[in-house]
């Protein structure tokens, strides 16, 4: 019988993760009437267990790759928040001085290694950085995060392929919220037995149906020794809901695509109320003053950044 | 930059490419190779011929038809501090690896702003005859010069093979290497110590006064004979080496035909939104305005590749053909001019050897 982890200070890191995400894409849908966020947005409301789950036992060094759906990723991993919120306002002091937009967040530093905005792509990259870190020796990882339909391009076969073959460090992490924009499963796959056909190339499988957020941690630290060992490449399924639209701000439950009764489930068990659940009251409170700060301090860095010098938008085409 | 000029030692082309991918990778730990039979027997045309043996299996990757996912390994790879090269025994298998070149490769080191370099190199052999037909035979290098952060390198030569190699593993960011296969049975003149060709420099290969060649990879080589019969016609060619594409040396083109007054660019691929479209237009953006520049661009028929040696004989330009060409826009008025018919086998059935 799983036992979920008690102690106090991952409870705490983890229900912070969740929050900050939570809180921020709360705020990003607040300002995006406003006009001040000049990226199109795909909030991951809902979905944070799954990046916050497989984060968590990472090391800082270790490595993810997000999708377009990216926010939770990039703030789960460590990504700077005040350079997240100034990327999405376009400002010189974002992540990518305005060159990224929310689409591809990147942050090297804190192991944020870009996302892309076309299905599946950054899968392959994910598995040279995986390639680089085998040679390395220093048992680094890499996360590769990916949604349920980039398990329909021939990049993902291929990657599996090849990532399987030389043993190399990647978990996959498929983030199956059942739509790729609004088509549903149904009409995207022949047969449900993703995790099969991943079985098929020898990469050991995963499942954890309602991404629990301590479920799947638990699931990520124990198969860290082995991918840092070099035995390859894992795979873990996590099936998770989407609550707002595709892209923007907003839900879509009229949208005829899916309905409210669906997503009801799924809204009863709210990862972030799981996790604030598990904590004292005064110190979920002043988690949530910390997080509240933490938003409204990079808000405003973003308000108050420079935009980018018109210089710039030839510089960066090469590197020197 | 090396001159080819005035060297000892004479070497092929493939040769020249082993050489400097060995020396390349004896140098920098980081650089790897990928591809489909790289350590097999043939080596890709002997260009990879023992380095699996020399360096071993995990820097010399034989990879899995996977094109597209090997492509974006290479670029994860690339980010991650290694310097992959990439080895494609023929251009049109590119088409696979679109998405990562284009979307990917290209664009990371701006759309991550700087803090990702992707310093890798996609090699690329263009075939053509015996068969080789549709899809084995594409220059497809415009493409690539149509997107910006990737560089392009089309060499000529045996010498230009080895040190744009060289400065192609060096350089930070993604580099087409385009290999033609008629190539492989150049000698030239290639310094047995390490050198680079820089990138963004062309070369000047043959002065004249009357019009201006230039060359695209084996169609420098026609335009050099087309050059050799122009004389014996009267008419003097200058004739250019591109070397890259892109960076493109524009202003070495600009200043000979502005000086010729007429600019012939022959290239190894079509001429619809191709490298001769983009060198005449911006030549003649750039060119000082008081002097018309007449232009013609010369390519492969606007057709898919015939392997039939009749039809195919008509796809490609020629040294006659590109002649007869620069002959018409030297003497518009006069009578037209035909090369020899003996003269319009290509350049490589006659054996070329460097050096220029």
């Amino acid at each position: 019988m799983y036992q979920a982890t008690e102690d106090p200070a991952i409870i705490e890191r983890i229900y912070r993760s969740l929050r900050v995400i939570r809180r921020v894409e709360e705020e990003i849908a607040r300002l995006y009437p406003s006009d001040k966020i000049k990226s199109p947005v795909h909030l991951s409301i809902g979905q944070e267990s799954v990046a916050v789950g497989v984060c968590d036992p990472l090391n800082g060094d270790d490595f993810a790759s997000g999708t377009y759906r990216g926010h939770a990723t990039y703030l789960a991993k460590g990504g700077d928040l005040n350079a997240m919120m100034a990327e999405l306002f376009g400002k010189s002091t974002g992540c990518a001085g305005g060159k990224a937009g929310s689409m591809h967040l990147i942050d090297i530093q804190n192991g944020v290694l870009g996302a892309s905005a076309v299905v599946g792509t950054t899968i392959p990259v994910s598995v040279g950085f995986a390639l680089a870190f085998k040679r390395e020796g220093k048992g680094r990882v890499v996360a590769c995060f990916f949604g349920d339909g980039a398990t329909e391009e021939g990049v993902f076969a291929e990657s599996l392929n090849f990532a399987a073959l030389h043993r190399l460090p990647v978990l996959f992490v498929c983030e199956n919220n059942g739509y790729a924009i609004h088509a549903p499963l149904s009409a995207r796959w022949a047969t449900d037995r993703l995790r099969e056909r991943v079985a098929t190339y020898g990469i050991p499988t995963h499942f954890v149906p309602d991404s629990d957020t301590f479920v799947l941690r638990d699931v990520v630290e124990e198969t860290l020794p082995e991918l840092r060992s070099g035995r390859g490449p894992v795979f873990v399924e996590c099936l998770t809901y989407r609550w707002r639209e595709h892209v923007g701000p907003s839900e879509d439950y009229d949208g005829g695509y899916r309905t409210r009764p669906e997503a009801e489930p799924w809204l009863r068990c709210d990862p972030v109320e799981v996790a604030g659940a598990r904590l004292e009251a005064g110190t979920r409170t002043r988690i949530d003053a910390d997080v509240e700060d933490a938003i409204a301090a990079a808000i405003g860095f973003a308000e108050q950044s420079p935009d980018p010098d018109p210089s710039e938008l030839l510089a960066d085409v090469f590197a020197d | 930059m090396s001159s080819p000029i005035n060297t000892e030692r004479v070497t092929t082309f493939p040769n020249a490419i082993l050489e400097s991918t060995r020396f390349e990778m004896a140098r920098d730990p980081s650089v790897i190779l990928m591809g489909l039979g790289i350590t097999d027997h043939i080596g890709i045309l002997g260009t990879t011929k023992g380095l699996v043996d020399e360096f071993g299996p995990d820097r010399v990757i034989e990879t899995p038809l996977s094109e597209d996912s090997v492509t974006g390994v290479a670029v994860g790879a690339a980010m991650a501090g290694l310097r992959p090269i990439h080895i494609h025994i023929r251009m049109d298998f590119l088409m696979l690896c679109m998405n990562q070149l284009v979307n990917m490769a290209a664009k990371a080191h701006y759309m991550y702003g700087g803090t990702v370099r992707v310093p890798m190199v996609v090699r690329a052999v263009i075939g053509k005859s015996w068969g080789q037909g549709a899809q084995h035979s594409q220059g497809l290098h415009a493409l690539f010069m149509h997107v910006p952060g990737i560089k392009v390198v089309a060499p000529s030569n045996a010498h230009d093979a080895k040190g744009c190699l060289a400065a192609a593993v060096r350089d930070n960011n993604p580099v087409l290497f385009v290999e033609h296969r008629l190539l492989y049975r150049t000698e030239s003149a290639v310094p047995s110590a390490d050198y680079c060709v820089a990138a963004g420099r062309a070369r000047v290969c043959r002065r004249g006064s009357d019009v201006t060649l230039v060359g695209v990879s084996v169609m420098l080589l026609e335009c050099l004979r087309a050059a050799e019969l122009l004389e014996d016609a009267g008419i003097s060619a200058e004739v250019i080496d591109p070397i890259w594409l892109a960076p493109l040396d524009s202003a070495t083109i600009v200043e000979s035909a502005g000086r010729t007054g007429r600019l012939v660019v022959v290239d190894t691929g079509w001429t619809s939104c191709g490298a001769a479209a983009e060198i005449v237009a911006r030549t003649v953006e750039t060119a000082r305005s008081d002097r018309a520049i007449r232009v013609r661009r010369m390519g492969y028929a606007a057709a898919t590749c015939p392997p039939t040696p009749v039809l195919e004989d008509l796809y490609y330009p020629n040294s006659a053909r590109i002649a007869e060409a620069a002959y018409a826009l030297v003497r518009p008025e006069g009578p037209v001019w035909r090369a020899a018919a003996d003269k319009a086998e290509m350049a490589y059935a006659q054996e070329f050897r460097g050096p220029f």
